[in-house]
């Protein structure tokens, strides 16, 4: 699925990465603590979160994740918008609730990644 | 090669800069990209416990061309009980370090996944030693 028909599906903003919307997703990963999304091996999915701090953009960096998807309204700063930058990712905000999101993206294909 | 790097105690805006500027080092090296994971999950791990429990830490890295070793050394309250502090679960972090996504106690376990060897030294009231070794697989 590509990152176009995900922000369509969730009814979303694309707020970093507006040139990659033909970008492919194959897995998500749904979750709010970081030190969980630490310890996933898969490499090349998507993270959907309700946590927005810079940290939730490190923490995508060190494990290889490049597409955040954040869930329940939350905004992403100016200095989530210049590290994510740095790193190539794609930021969404998305007002639905992580269960919403999770299970439209579910439904539509996306694979979990356990 | 040697790098070093300079961690401040408290301050999650800066969490995880050496990671990721080691991450930049390793790439310009070709390093695997799976090992690459493996040292930045481990270092920025490691990081994170220092800005979450110590005033300040250094990281010494030593790359060549069949492994890394890192050291991070911090001035801090130190550990108590290192067993405890590896199991699953186990934490003391702060109410903050928790709203940052961290202080689920899956730290120390999860270096330990992430690297060959690891060993964690500590004296109550003065500080904490991490070393840790990768081997590359290539």
């Amino acid at each position: 699925m590509k990152i176009k028909d995900i922000v369509e599906l969730l009814n979303a903003r694309v707020i970093v990465g507006q040139d990659q919307l033909d970008s492919e997703v194959g897995m998500a990963f749904s979750s709010d603590l970081m030190s969980d999304v630490l310890t996933v091996e898969t490499e090349n999915l998507m993270l959907i979160t309700g946590l927005a701090n810079v940290q939730t953009i490190r923490t995508a960096e060190m494990s290889d994740i490049n597409k955040i998807v954040f869930v329940r309204r939350k905004k992403v700063s100016d200095d989530m918008i210049r590290l994510a930058d740095e790193n190539d990712m794609i930021l969404i905000e998305c007002d639905y609730s992580m269960f919403k999101a999770s299970g439209i993206l579910y439904q539509s294909g996306v694979k979990p990644v356990y | 090669m040697h790098f070093e790097f300079q961690v401040e105690g408290g301050n999650f805006s800066k969490a995880g800069t050496a990671s990721s500027q080691l991450k930049k080092i390793l790439k310009q090296l070709n390093v695997d990209s799976r090992d690459i994971k493996r040292v930045v999950v481990a270092l920025y791990e490691a990081e994170v416990n220092v800005v979450a429990h110590a005033y300040q830490g250094v990281i010494i890295i030593d790359i060549d061309t069949e492994k890394i070793r890192i050291r991070i050394e911090d001035e801090g309250p130190g550990i108590k009980d290192i067993d405890l502090a590896m199991q699953q679960g186990f934490s003391t972090a702060s109410e903050l370090v928790r709203e940052m996504g961290f202080g689920a106690g899956m730290g120390l376990p999860n270096i330990k996944n992430n690297t060959d060897e690891l060993t964690v030294t500590s004296e109550v009231g003065k500080g904490t030693n991490v070393h840790m070794l990768i081997n590359f697989s290539i």
